[in-house]
């Protein structure tokens, strides 16, 4: 099987470049999920699975608030699910930067979709085509990361500190906010759609709670962009 | 290390959920071809999922987030990434410490 293709080295070495902000940021929530997952009864090697399987953040967080014995393993698929159901539209506006790869490498290459290396590979896309160097060097190496730091979480335990003294918290928020304007730049509507999004994703949070913010907000900006769209633009 | 049978079901469970929705994307998008007002609503995904997944935590969380927030917005103009996330973790620890006092 191929998924590389020739110049692959400089390709991988600027996936590491970019995805290494999100590896320092995603060292504290892993230490922290693995730490939370023993604490709520699960042993090392289950977060080591989970967190390779279902290598999401967010929903595993969520499951984490649900966890108890005997789990209620309807109420994690539907918090997954919801959490989760950003992916389709991520998944959907990254398709066609993705269609040179091979079936399996599209087939891997979507499995390992997370916000960060989605987002990179999107602003990767805006200048120049998306090789499979780039996107695989750059996904492979996030999930191991968090693979990782999770399970060293579960083996070290409630011996670690809180990660917000440090803001570890707070620099997802900003490397989001860094994407969130790169992707912005220069494109027509822009303040419009981030503004829609942020403004139903903060009144839904508040008012009906996490995790329903993320789906309503993430639908809001695109209803704008097509409020907003006039016709005869390109 | 102990491995519960039911754990791994509900762990298996939520990764073919994760996944189901990670690979359905790439089929819809192949199903339909995209022009005008549906475009631009396309092309405004990426942004507004990043701005979903954050603006609760920079807007509803208290003065330290919001304002910590405007200035990593600002330093996002005028930085690249590193630079924004440096200021960013900055301005959190530095603006949380000032409104704990």
């Amino acid at each position: 099987m191929t998924l590389v293709h020739a110049p692959t080295r400089s390709e991988f070495r600027d996936a590491l470049i970019d995805i290494a902000p999100a590896l320092l940021a995603g060292m504290p929530m892993g230490l922290l999920f693995g730490a939370l997952a023993v604490a709520q009864g699960m042993s090392p090697l289950e977060v080591l699975l989970m967190s390779s399987l279902v290598f999401a953040g967010g929903a595993q967080f969520a499951a984490l608030g649900l966890w108890q014995y005997p789990l209620p393993i309807a109420a994690l698929l539907v918090s997954t699910a919801l959490i989760n159901a950003r992916h389709i539209l991520m998944g959907a506006s990254l398709a066609p930067k993705l269609r040179r790869f091979t079936i399996l490498g599209r087939l891997i290459g979507f499995g390992l979709m997370a916000d960060e290396n989605w987002a990179l590979a999107e602003r990767r896309a805006a200048d120049r085509p998306l090789s499979a160097g780039y996107y695989f060097g750059m996904a492979v190496v996030f999930w191991a990361n968090w693979v990782l730091w999770s399970f060293l979480g579960a083996c070290l335990g409630p011996t670690l500190g809180d990660p917000d003294r440090f803001g570890a918290d707070f620099a997802f928020v900003a490397i989001f906010i860094g994407l969130i304007v790169a992707l912005s730049r220069g494109r027509r509507r822009s303040f419009g759609i981030v503004a829609a999004s942020a403004a139903t994703a903060a009144l839904v949070h508040s008012v009906i709670g996490s995790p329903w913010h993320v789906l309503s907000g993430a639908l809001a900006g695109p209803a704008a962009a097509a409020l907003l769209h006039r016709a005869g633009e390109k | 290390m102990g491995l519960d049978r039911t754990t791994l079901l509900a762990i298996l469970l939520m990764a073919l959920v994760t996944y189901a929705t990670r690979i359905s994307g790439p089929f819809l998008a192949d199903r339909f071809r995209l022009e005008g007002r549906g475009k631009a609503a396309f092309d405004a995904i990426p942004a507004a999922v990043l701005t979903a997944l954050i603006a609760p935590a920079v807007l509803t969380t208290g003065p330290a987030e919001a304002i910590a927030g405007a200035i990593t917005i600002l330093a996002a103009f005028r930085l690249p990434l590193y630079g924004t996330v440096a200021v960013g973790v900055a301005a959190i620890v530095l603006l949380r410490a000032l409104f704990a006092a």
